[in-house]
């Protein structure tokens, strides 16, 4: 059992806020993440298989394609799945080492995998399958909100985010505080509708999904009736009969 | 401590051409990400290049020049030195150079060097050269080029900024990746609407507004039945058609006449128009005329005249265009069609963008403000990948025409440095003079008429692939795909050596892998191969090496000099021109080199122009050598920055010894905003044409008149008619007659028109999986934990229909062959389309994969059942199955049907070519 930290008044809650109306499902914030964590401060996430039949390994970031079919409409959504950074994260309070741990200055989750004993009870715990089970070390690991960019100085500020939110191509992730009110990422989710997932198991995540838009309907003028069309028509002559000048 | 570094260059994962920042720790790739500067991905990067590590550590890396010794396919080498590589290529080609050089067939894949292989080929005297555009995208390249003189995907780009309604045709996640994906959020952010027609709902069709599922190959039909609607509606920018494009110019209407459908011109060459105003006829270029659109007139020598448009309007308003006509075919509902049409209208004309910005045409008026359609399109490969695609991409050029949404504000605009004259460059090169001497220009050119095309006395074609001849008369890439076929057809008389660079042409980019593999293996009666020697050039164990004679080890990107330059494929944009390089990050440790180093050193040794150094040898020590010194017309090289001795010229100015340095300090790229009086109206521009001018990009600054009608094409149809000195032979009359028109036409796909409906009903495409676009080098372990296997999607009621559920294995079968494949139902899918992803399945032993990976056992590729060839007729030889103007790969016209396999039957795909893995001898336990 591990205990949540008391929020401070003011802390900073940071997170993701990801636009479904937006994301097209290429893989390059996935990809990205893979790339700056395996080598970086987060450790080797590793592959298994790399070249035979089972190719698979750890991702903190994974992508879901799928179709939803209502009376209206048939869509296809693109998913992106990873750590919510939950601020009533069951991950944490199962956790019988103190690995899994939410920082009390910004809200991030993150493991501590020098005394995480692999019991894997966080996964289990998670509704959102956001821990992936490092098989070669024995140990959880999941998304750190690349912490080792967000606070790196030694990055010019613009790149000071976390990777999948620097590669996205559609521009569909955001990164920022969303405990003030005023951040552009709170701002988004105020004015986009923005939604908890699985809102109804308390888990409070802090990552929100922005919904797929109304499609921008058709502002066109009322359907015309089909009508059969002999020769040029009527219409297109009085245009052709104003002068013109070249 | 560790030693930290970062490398600007330029990715190759796919075609796009990003700017990435190459992060190495000790000498060792840390992190690849996009670079923020740079013109084309402002720091976003896809999955693919941020895979690119793995692609750099991948098992199937080549690592020294092979020599056969097994037989063809067999997969077994010998090690050997490049110098013994090197040797026996130039005593090959020295040979075939001193006899008849075009017995040299050179094909390059994705190629982004094609302004230096297509040198190699002019100064070595061969026709036979293209890239892999043939079966690709040059149904765009063609249309546009023709029509714009710019084009679509590679040549132009939506108005991001401004467009309020966006149609896009025929791209599933492809041309391009990060730049579409960033322009579609722009879009979004403004909430322009975006329409997609494909018949597939992935990736960019999934968040578009509107996601209309079109019957695979009837885009074309749809667009003129837009066109239909327009026109009904006299929604047309008749303003803009007379001031820009040939709408009102006379074409001459005599049926049956050596002249009938030409543009009819006074004694110094001009087109003529009928200005209304005066009652006369005029130069249509003559300015403040008030042209007749529609009417019919007397030319001086007494014969009838039409404008263009009149020819237009009347086709198009013809009731078998109306969209209720079409509607059945194209899978869409009329009202649907309509009511795109209306809103196409609405935007256009109730809509249009003003900006304020000053503009001077070339006629020299100043015109106060810049006023567009913010009606802009995007199309590719769902287009492109028909035998009808070219007329369907000039169908929606003549739309842009017609609403007057080209290169204005909203609307598509031209990258720079195009527009291009129509069509651009001249004519395809030839062989003159004896042996040796190079060709009068470059191979790929721009045919306007029978004068140009390359062909024998009889008619037939001179070139191996057939491109410009009375088959494939604008097949201004060439006809890849048909290369292997044609060079086993005609054997060893025609074909000594075929060199082919990065392209997979025994697997994913062969139209058919079995016969392609079988004819690379076909011997004549005295035993020795129909394709006496194969040359393969790649940086990986591809499928194809396997078939190779002799291969040359290529680097990977990141071990290379390259440049992106605007003689050949740039990265320019609507707001100016731009060029970039790559750049070695790191040290192969691998016997390879850059193809293009070794292309060069050839050339050397076989002693060709431009290659040769006066006291003989090479001139250029490597590529990158050349990049900086060649000059393919005073002051213009390869990369346009950075010019002169001070490294301060553009565009033109003599070599820079320090260019590349200065490339490299900025970022490894070089780009140049044009001020806002330039950014549209390109093509009668005058600031603009003038700057182009002087830039080397353009020959003259005149205006670039649109070509609503397309009079080349008029032309060879004439001379299938029987007119002229130069024409088809008799069995490619009437194909000429009917494919030729100059203006854009519906026809059902070549394929689908001979082959039984009833019994193959259904389409099947591949789309491309953005993870993965563009095949080449696409094994890479973390990709393949995305997708390692491929499904058969179709649609939940055909699967209903026959029995099909998800998971269940059935067999795909066309006219020629069929493939097993594994089914997954969505409802997001034309009713009568099936598709997979493109080139995932691969052959067991190649790509440094596993026996048992996924991609051998249960990926497949419809590649299998699909043929080069269109069905047979009897006498006349079988026609290629590609689109009869340019010779442009119909792969998506291929039909099929489906059952389900037996339950019993084993879980995975047929079929499986027996592995073919390389054994290679290493040079040290060579038997003396």
């Amino acid at each position: 059992m591990t205990m949540l930290p008391e929020r401070a008044p003011g802390a900073r809650k940071m997170g993701l806020v990801i636009d479904l109306d937006t994301c097209v499902g290429c893989h390059a914030c996935a990809v990205n993440c893979k790339e700056w964590n395996t080598g970086g401060e987060a450790g080797i996430l590793p592959d298994y298989d790399k070249y035979g039949a089972n190719p698979d390994g750890v991702w903190f970031n994974r992508i879901h394609s799928y179709e939803t079919e209502s009376p209206e409409r048939s869509r296809t959504v693109n998913f992106p799945r990873s750590c919510l950074h939950c601020e009533n994260p069951l991950c944490v309070t199962v956790c019988p080492t103190g690995a899994s741990f939410k920082r009390a200055e910004d809200g991030i989750v993150l493991i501590n995998t020098d005394i995480c004993i692999g019991c894997k009870l966080c996964s289990w715990a998670c509704p959102y399958g956001a821990r992936e089970f490092d098989e070669d070390n024995g140990v959880m690991r999941k998304c750190t909100l690349c912490i080792d960019r967000i606070y790196n100085e030694a990055l010019p500020e613009a790149e000071r985010e976390p990777a999948c939110v620097s590669t996205c191509p559609a521009k569909a992730r955001h990164f920022g505080d969303l405990a003030d009110p005023d951040s552009p990422v709170a701002k988004l989710v105020e004015e986009r509708g923005g939604v908890d997932l699985l809102a109804e198991l308390g888990y409070r995540p802090t990552n929100k999904y922005l919904p797929p838009r109304q499609a921008q309907l058709p502002t066109g003028p009322e359907e015309s009736p089909a009508r059969p069309s002999q020769g040029v028509g009527a219409a297109l002559l009085r245009l052709l009969d104003k002068a013109l000048s070249r | 401590m560790s030693v930290k570094s970062v490398a600007h260059t330029t990715c190759y994962m796919c075609a796009c051409r990003c700017g990435i920042k190459v992060h190495l720790e000790d000498g060792r790739l840390r992190y690849i990400e996009g670079n923020r500067d740079h013109p084309i991905n402002r720091g976003v990067l896809c999955a693919k290049g941020s895979a690119g590590i793995m692609t750099a550590l991948s098992p199937a890396r080549l690592s020294t020049p092979l020599k056969r010794t097994g037989p063809r396919g067999s997969g077994a080498f010998e090690a050997i030195s490049w110098e013994e590589a090197l040797r026996l290529l130039t005593e090959r080609l020295t040979a075939i150079r001193a006899s008849d050089p075009n017995r040299l067939a050179l094909y390059t894949g994705r190629d982004q060097s094609q302004s230096l292989t297509g040198h190699f080929a002019r100064m070595f005297g061969t026709i036979n050269f293209a890239a892999h555009g043939g079966f690709c995208s040059v149904n765009m390249a063609a249309a546009g080029l023709y029509s714009l003189g710019g084009a679509f995907w590679e040549f132009g780009e939506p108005d991001w900024e401004h467009a309020r309604l966006f149609l896009l045709f025929g791209v599933a996640e492809d041309h391009d990746s990060n730049p579409i994906k960033l322009g579609l959020a722009r879009l979004k952010a403004r909430g322009a609407k975006i329409v997609s027609f494909n018949p597939v709902r992935t990736g960019y069709s999934a968040i578009a507004d509107e996601f209309i599922a079109v019957t695979p190959g009837t885009d074309g039909l749809l667009v003129l039945a837009l066109i239909h609607c327009l026109l009904e509606a006299g929604q047309i920018d008749t303003e803009f058609l007379v001031r820009y494009t040939n709408a009102h110019h006379l074409v001459i209407d005599v049926p049956g006449s050596a002249e009938h459908g030409l543009i009819a011109r006074d004694a110094e060459g001009r087109a003529l128009a009928f200005d209304r105003t005066a009652g006369t006829l005029v130069a249509a270029e003559s300015l403040d005329i008030d042209p007749a659109l529609m009417g019919r007139f007397t030319l001086p020598d007494g014969r009838a005249a039409r404008p263009a448009f009149a020819l237009l309007a009347e086709r198009y308003s013809e009731a078998s265009y109306a969209p209720e006509a079409v509607a059945a075919r194209c899978g869409v509902d009329a009202a649907i069609i309509r009511r795109l049409a209306a809103q196409i209208a609405e935007a256009a004309f109730r809509h249009p963008v003003v900006l304020e910005q000053p503009w001077t045409d070339t006629a020299g008026r100043r015109h106060e403000r810049m006023v567009g359609r913010p009606v802009a399109m995007h199309a590719m490969r769902g287009i492109s990948a028909h035998s009808n695609g070219f007329h369907s991409c000039r169908a929606i050029h003549v739309l842009q025409m017609l609403i007057g949404a080209v290169d204005t504000p909203g609307s598509w605009r031209y990258k720079s440095p195009y527009p291009k004259p129509i069509p651009g460059g001249g004519p395809p090169g030839r062989t003159v003079g004896p042996p040796g001497t190079p060709l009068d220009a470059a191979p790929l050119g721009f045919p306007l008429g029978p004068q140009d095309l390359l062909v024998d006395e009889e008619g037939e074609a001179l070139r191996l692939d057939r491109a410009f001849s009375w088959e494939a008369p604008l097949a201004i890439h060439g006809l890849m795909h048909m290369a292997i076929a044609r060079a086993f057809e005609a054997g060893a008389q025609k074909i000594d050596t075929l060199l082919l660079f990065m392209s997979n042409m025994a697997w994913n980019s062969a139209m058919n892998p079995g016969e392609t593999t079988r004819m690379l293996c076909a011997t004549d009666a005295h035993g020795e191969y129909r394709i006496p020697f194969v040359v393969v050039a790649d940086a990986f164990a591809s499928e194809t090496v396997a078939y190779a004679d002799l291969v040359l080890p290529d680097t990977t990107y990141l071990e290379r000099y390259d440049c992106i330059s605007l003689l050949d494929r740039p990265i320019g944009s609507a707001h100016g021109p731009a060029d970039a390089i790559r750049v070695p990050v790191l040290d192969p440790g691998r016997d390879v080199r850059p193809f293009q180093d070794v292309l060069i050193e050839l050339a050397g040794r076989l002693g060709l122009a431009d290659f040769t150094a006066a006291r003989g040898g090479p001139l250029y020590a490597s590529y990158a050598d050349y990049i900086v010194r060649h000059q393919r017309r005073p002051g213009i090289g390869p990369l346009a920055g950075f010019r002169g001795a001070d490294g301060t010229a553009v565009g033109r100015g003599e070599p820079n010894p320090e260019q590349l340095r200065r490339y490299v300090e900025n970022g490894g790229f070089w780009s140049q905003h044009l001020p806002p009086q330039q950014l549209y109206y390109k093509f009668a521009n005058r600031d603009y044409l003038a700057g182009a001018q002087q830039m080397g990009f353009i020959g003259s600054a005149e205006p670039i008149v649109l070509q609503l009608y397309l009079e080349p094409l008029q032309r060879l149809r004439l001379a299938a008619e029987g007119h002229g000195a130069r024409v088809p032979p008799q069995r490619l009359r009437a194909r000429i007659a009917r494919y030729c028109d100059p203006l854009p036409i519906w026809y059902l796909p070549l394929e689908q028109a001979m082959s039984e409906r009833s019994r193959y009903p259904l389409h099947a495409i591949t789309q491309r999986p953005m993870a993965m676009y563009h095949s080449w080098g696409s094994q890479n372990a973390w990709l393949r934990q995305i997708l390692p296997e491929n499904r058969l999607y179709l649609h939940r009621e055909l699967a209903a229909e026959l029995g099909i559920e998800d998971e269940d294995w059935v067999w795909v079968e066309s006219r020629t062959g069929r493939v097993k494949a594994r089914a997954r139902t969505m409802s997001g899918v034309n009713r009568h389309t099936v598709w997979t992803w493109n080139a995932i399945g691969k052959r067991a032993g190649a790509w440094g994969l596993k026996h048992d990976a996924p991609e051998f056992t249960r990926g497949f590729l419809l590649n299998h059942v699909i043929s080069e060839f269109l069905p047979g007729n009897g006498a006349d030889a079988p026609q290629s199955n590609s689109d009869p103007v340019t010779g442009q790969a119909a792969w998506f016209d291929l039909t099929v049907r489906l059952e389900r396999c037996s339950p019993d039957s084993p879980d995975e795909t047929a079929p499986r070519p027996d592995a073919n893995p390389l054994h290679i001898t290493p040079r040290s336990e060579k038997p003396t």
